[in-house]
């Protein structure tokens, strides 16, 4: 991610990436989880505008728990909004490829984010300064 | 000696397709730490083979690594339903050695206890992508199921096109609610069970050969 803030400025706050579908899209499945573990690492909150595939979100889960290290990174938080059932039982989307898994995504250091409610429609979380 | 090679090695192959379409399908546990999926797997495995799969515990993470119980036959109306089953460690995306603490645990267990955990994880997450033929898949129905866990590992076994049963575990505790669960994945079937106690074993077994035979 480009510095966008002086350390001094991120000090006293926490760096936010929102990242567009576009930008996602030209990476391949590594190069992504890179992306987001990087940012994550140095206590940013990622936003992904389209989310991950449930094959991304698997390897991201096996990436993070082999970078966790005592004192220094726990893991992370990630929160999506539940895929609405009438998207999963689109048969005929599915068939023609067309099933989709676009879903706002937020993904932040475990020991900074603390999602307070989610539903369909609202994630909402709580971050913190290191 | 050409043409007497071509038929052993084309009846190799036929006799190879033979057994590997009747090998027992590899059923994975998963779920949430301390959910109960080592209980259900001990009890699963003690009432058809008489042996356990590994210890339980109430302390997160008992489970480092995932533990493979062979050749469970499973008797269900006359016919034989023979599984393999595979007890995954609890999948989780943070784990702190800190929690472990709570567990009167000295601070050189509990970080190699976190440390062991997420690699438990990590193979959990490679089993779920290249070895299971199919999912069981145990939630705690006393606690809440919408979880970004829990929803991200339905997706990605969606995804991947596996059977996957939901077993609401613990119904022998007051504030079991199973229909939380049942509304959380309306689009498979939840079964209510106490793994600990044996309740409604029945049918449990009763899903597992319909889904997994």
């Amino acid at each position: 991610m480009p510095e966008a803030t002086s350390t001094d400025a991120k000090d006293d706050g926490v760096q936010i990436d929102l990242i567009s579908g576009e930008r996602m899209d030209s990476l391949r499945s590594m190069e992504k989880i890179r992306l987001i573990l990087d940012a994550v690492r140095e206590g940013n909150i990622v936003i992904l505008e389209e989310g991950l595939s449930p094959d991304e979100e698997s390897k991201l889960i096996e990436v993070t728990m082999s970078e966790i290290s005592p004192d220094e990174f726990n893991g992370i938080e990630i929160e999506t909004y539940p895929r609405s059932q009438a998207g999963d039982k689109s048969f005929l989307g599915r068939l023609m490829g067309r099933e989709s898994t676009k879903k706002l995504t937020v993904i932040g250091p475990a020991n900074q984010i603390q999602t307070l409610h989610k539903d369909e429609n609202l994630i909402s979380a709580l971050v913190s300064r290191k | 000696m050409g043409l007497l090679t071509d038929i052993k090695d084309s009846i190799t192959r036929v006799t190879e397709r033979l057994f590997s379409a009747s090998e027992p399908k590899r059923i994975g546990i998963y779920g949430p730490p301390n959910a109960g999926k080592t209980t259900l797997a001990n009890r699963i495995a003690r009432d058809w083979t008489g042996d356990a799969v590994g210890p339980e515990s109430h302390v997160p993470h008992e489970t480092r690594r995932a533990r493979r119980k062979e050749n469970v036959s499973i008797e269900r109306n006359g016919r034989t339903v023979t599984i393999d089953i595979v007890d995954t460690p609890g999948v989780t995306t943070k784990v702190d050695y800190k929690e472990f603490l709570e567990h009167d645990m000295e601070k050189d267990d509990a970080v190699r206890r976190s440390r062991e955990a997420t690699e438990g994880v990590a193979e959990a997450m490679h089993w779920l992508r290249e070895d299971v033929d199919g999912v069981i898949y145990v939630l705690d129905s006393t606690t809440d199921p919408f979880t970004q866990v829990n929803t991200m590992l339905i997706g990605i076994i969606e995804s991947r096109d596996l059977p996957v049963l939901i077993f609401a575990n613990k119904i022998d505790l007051e504030e079991s609610n199973v229909q939380r669960i049942a509304n959380a994945f309306p689009q498979h079937e939840t079964v209510p069970l106490s793994a600990l106690e044996g309740e409604n074993m029945d049918e449990v077994y009763d899903k597992i050969a319909e889904y997994f035979g």
